[in-house]
């Protein structure tokens, strides 16, 4: 038995997706309204304290040493709770990164019109375990001259807009 | 442990925005798979159904949706998943549904119609991400994958004009593949000329959105032997996942391949895969990936696939054939789909069958692999002839 | 089938209406521990992990993700299974008789209280040409069948809410139950109509939870717990997603499963052979539609049994001794595992005040709530 054009020539009509915006294919248009409230936890949950009095947190295990961010309540590797918080700093180095052209739903960035590419990284945090790092965006940084081992630095909002969330950090720029 | 072969496939044509529902994508893949068997749905005792994330059709419990598609009416009827990993764990569901003993036929079904995600199904992505610590930053499937490959080149000092070849390799191979939603003659100027999305992750280094499915029919021995005189039998399975917490891997390596890489070939009494191994589908949604998932299933020391590619040896004639059938870049990238389709290329290839696509040598032993999730999935299957 | 398999640990975290204090994450961990505890094993003793989880429940696409490390799996063989626990359950079993490994884990877990626009993901699961548009309320479908179901019957609204009754009363004495009250049937009669003839007490609140089971081979069962606890029996089954051409008085789906069971099990007369069954009751009636579908009781049969207190604690064939949905909670994907525990919880002996005399055979079944026809059954023997 071969698969011949023949036998998947009919399994699949190909449509254009200018006929489906203009409505020449009829189509049925769902936008789910879909709400969640998610519970933090007690390590997410300090974590996010943390970030709004301006530091970072991180959760040590006694059993493997590592010193963990974003901070757990157990050690999934070890498979035990963890021991003690540990403060770290808010500065590390890039592991990996990326110049990006396009947003969250694959819109592209208009490069030729000035708007500078995004730029996210995976930052070793400086105080946590080698290879601990967190997904973070780097700035004021041309984006061609990022290197992995790159030392960087936080960039804080001010005290009075910080909420608790990841974004309490506008981002990570060089120190060097 | 029972011996569980394929004996039937079918696979859709890909494309992206197909007419089709979701459903009735199953239903002509399963149809096809029954009919290259000559067996009917009442031969079926079960029926087994692979589909990634239900925000792709825009459907909350898309294998319940999925059912009377596939087959699976009044039938013991099972969805799984691992991501993009779906597709190739989708007939090691199968194998343990006929192995155990407790069914004698199993109808394995894979479905993605991705393009119904408006404006494009990148967005459905965003909610893969940690909720907490992740998604408030916009991230974008396309930045973890541009992360791994700069990691990945960083590591071995690779060059993206030879990782480019896998492009130019694969969609060339598509173009024999009648599925086959991107096949053409590419250079590697093309691809490093192709617009940036992520650096390092051009256009042209990705797999396209697409809707299709796929689908193998299994069979205990017994039942195999009376049904094909050509059984292809599934002799390795394995599957394994890292940890969520992505950013405290190394990337440079999947590790979570070689796990489930081994797992399959201690199942197949495989000692020395670049050796016993004569065919390989990895999974190919990047360029890099392939030759990632080339290193993490042991078919090369670490940082020697690029040398391997350059030297000819993933080509379709080279001594490892690697996605002889286009792969993701080449017959498109219905995410659990393809998993299912790479199985059905190593399946038509050691039946020699594959027509244009056939690869010399007579091949008797293949290996197919998926990945997935944050980068943390990988499933593996062995079949031999 | 020359494998016998048994559950040699569960672990949970209870279940109550709301859980701010945990994350999904730390509910897991918290089942697990205990569950790996009970079974005297550490998670690299295991051969494979299958979790269970439903994308737009837990809020995240491709939920399986975020399975591993809870569970101590990382880097293992774990996927997961978007249906009912029972699924999962069945998944796990049938690697161990294909030979993948001796012991399995399988988890399963509910954040219902964080999902805000719970109708409109039900509404989501429709059919998104035929029926999404004309926006009708999930619990309108509910409503439909239950009337179809009385009607051919022969089901009254007082039996259906005698359930309900029943079912609350026996969480109050179940400490993992969050939902346990004492009231009359009148009070279920008079509540708030939702979409007749189901009214607000017919349809179970939600709960959060988490439940770890861990299975194993004969051999090893053996060797590792004195309770083993025996699954006799396993079956899975969809009947049609279309709400046109479902049959809306009988649930085909829960007879196939039991039918497929039994023949395992090797049991042709489930109400002498079964000692007490945990059934899916959501809504009030599904309890008696879901009796009548594994031939515990004929049809027409399961309403007069309920109202005459035969389904009762002290009955001649109690069901849901736990308090089942109606007191325990709607746990959604993890139903399923809600009634495996609850099963095992007996036949150990464990179960407390609401500990039932003399029982060797225990059947839990599980649907997976609208607008799906999808059933699973366990039979466990101790
Ligand atoms: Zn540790």
């Amino acid at each position: 038995m071969e698969i011949m054009e023949k036998d998947v020539a009919k399994t699949a009509t190909k449509l254009k997706t200018q006929q489906i915006l203009e409505g020449k294919v009829l189509s049925v248009k769902w936008e789910p309204n879909l709400k969640y409230a998610w519970d933090n936890g007690p390590a997410l949950g300090r974590y996010l304290a943390e970030l709004k009095n301006g530091r970072i947190i991180a959760k040590k295990c006694n059993k493997c040493h590592r010193i963990m961010i974003p901070p757990r309540m157990f050690c999934e590797l070890c498979w035990r709770p963890t021991d003690e918080w540990v403060f770290v700093k808010d500065t590390g180095i890039v592991n990996t990164w990326v110049v990006s052209y396009v947003d969250w739903k694959a819109g592209r960035l208009d490069i030729k019109g000035g708007v500078r590419p995004i730029t996210p990284a995976v930052i070793e945090i400086d105080g946590a375990s080698k290879g601990m790092g967190i997904l973070h965006l780097l700035d004021e940084v041309d984006p061609w001259k990022i290197y992995r081992g790159m030392r960087v630095k936080a960039v804080w909002k001010p005290a009075e807009e910080r909420i608790g969330a990841i974004t309490d950090i506008k981002y990570f720029k060089p120190i060097e | 442990m029972r011996r569980v072969a394929i004996v039937g496939a079918g696979l859709t044509k890909f494309y992206r925005n197909v007419q089709e529902t979701p459903k009735e994508l199953a239903y002509e893949a399963a149809k096809m798979a029954l009919d290259s068997c000559e067996m009917k749905l009442s031969d079926i005792d079960c029926v087994v159904i692979g589909t990634a994330p239900d925000a792709f059709d825009g459907l909350h419990m898309k294998g319940e949706y999925l059912t009377d598609g596939s087959g699976g009416y009044r039938k013991p009827y099972m969805r799984h998943y691992v991501g993009g990993g779906t597709g190739v764990l989708s007939p090691i569901h199968g194998w343990f549904h006929v192995a155990s003993g407790m069914f004698d036929t199993c109808l394995v079904v894979a479905e993605e119609k991705m393009s119904s995600a408006y404006p494009h199904p990148a967005g459905a992505f965003l909610t893969i991400f940690d909720h907490t610590t992740e998604q408030p930053l916009y991230p974008t499937l396309i930045w973890i994958f541009a992360i791994e490959m700069n990691r990945f080149m960083t590591t071995y000092g690779y060059r993206k004009e030879d990782i480019a070849l896998v492009a130019v390799k694969n969609k060339k191979n598509a173009m024999d593949h009648p599925s086959a939603q991107l096949p053409g003659e590419i250079t590697v100027e093309d691809v490093l000329n192709s617009e940036i999305m992520a650096w390092p992750v051009n256009r042209l280094d990705i797999s396209p959105t697409s809707d299709g499915a796929a689908a193998i029919v299994l069979a205990a021995e017994h039942v195999a032997r009376r049904v094909t005189e050509k059984p292809i039998w599934i002799d390795g399975v394995g599957w394994a996942l890292d940890t969520a917490y992505w950013c405290t891997r190394d990337l440079y390596y999947p590790d979570y391949v070689e796990v489930a890489a081994r797992m399959a070939y201690k199942m197949a009494g495989i000692k020395e895969p670049s050796k016993e191994i004569h065919i390989a589908e990895p999974y190919d949604p990047f360029t890099y990936k392939e030759l990632h998932h080339i290193e993490g299933l042991l078919l090369c020391k670490r940082g020697e696939s690029v040398q391997m590619l350059l030297d000819g040896v993933t080509q379709r004639t080279g001594n490892l054939p690697c996605c002889p059938s286009g792969g993701a870049l080449g017959v498109g990238n219905p995410i659990a789909a393809t998993g299912l389709m790479k199985i059905i290329e190593i399946f038509l290839q050691l039946r020699e069958e594959a027509g244009k696509r056939q690869v010399p040598g007579k091949p008797t032993c293949g290996v197919a692999q998926a990945w997935g999730d944050l980068m943390q999935v990988g499933t593996v299957v062995v079949m031999r002839s | 089938m020359t494998k016998r398999v048994a559950i040699i640990g569960i672990g949970t975290t209870g279940f109550r209406a709301t859980t701010p204090d945990l994350s999904y994450r730390e509910l897991t961990y918290e089942a697990a521990t205990k569950a790996y505890l009970d079974a005297g094993i550490e998670p690299k003793d295991v051969d494979a992990f299958v979790s269970t989880a439903e994308d737009f429940f837990e809020g995240y696409s491709i939920a399986d993700e975020y399975s591993p490390d809870q569970l101590g799996a990382v880097l293992k063989p774990i996927y997961t299974i978007p249906g009912d626990f029972i699924h999962s359950l069945a998944s796990a079993y049938m690697m161990i008789l294909s030979g993948i490994g001796d012991i399995m884990v399988v988890q399963g877990m509910s954040k219902a209280s964080n999902m805000l626009t719970l109708s409109e993901l039900v509404t989501f699961a429709m059919d998104p040409i035929y029926n999404r548009p004309l926006k009708e309320s999930p619990h309108a479908v509910a409503g439909m069948e239950m009337a179809r179901f009385m009607y051919e019957t022969g089901t009254t609204r007082e039996q259906c809410a005698k359930v309900v009754v029943k079912n609350k009363k026996n969480a109050l004495t179940n400490p993992l139950a969050g939902h346990g009250v004492l009231i009359d049937p009148d009070y279920v009669l008079n509540s708030e109509i939702v979409s007749f003839p189901l009214t607000q007490m017919d349809i179970s609140p939600h709960s959060d939870g988490a439940v770890v089971v861990v299975l194993a081979e004969e051999k090893t069962a053996k060797s590792l717990s004195d309770k083993p606890i025996w699954i006799r029996g396993i079956g899975w089954c969809s009947d049609t997603p279309g709400l046109e051409t479902r049959n809306w008085a009988e649930a085909v789906y829960a007879q196939i499963a039991a039918e497929m069971a039994y023949k395992m099990a090797g049991i042709r007369y489930p109400r002498k052979e079964i000692n007490f069954a945990e059934v899916n009751d959501e809504f009030s009636y599904k309890e008696l539609q879901h009796l009548e579908a594994m031939r515990i009781c004929k049809k027409g049969e399961a309403g007069p049994l309920t109202e005459m207190g035969g389904t009762e604690i002290d009955g001649e064939f109690p069901v849901n001794p736990s308090g089942g949905c109606l007191g325990v909670g709607n746990l959604y994907e993890l139903n399923g595992g809600h009634k495996v525990l609850e099963v095992v919880r007996q036949l150990r002996g464990e179960a407390g005040k609401n500990q039932l005399k003399d029982v060797t055979t225990g059947i839990a079944q599980s649907w997976r709530g609208i607008p799906t026809t999808t059933g699973t059954v366990v039979i466990l023997s101790n």
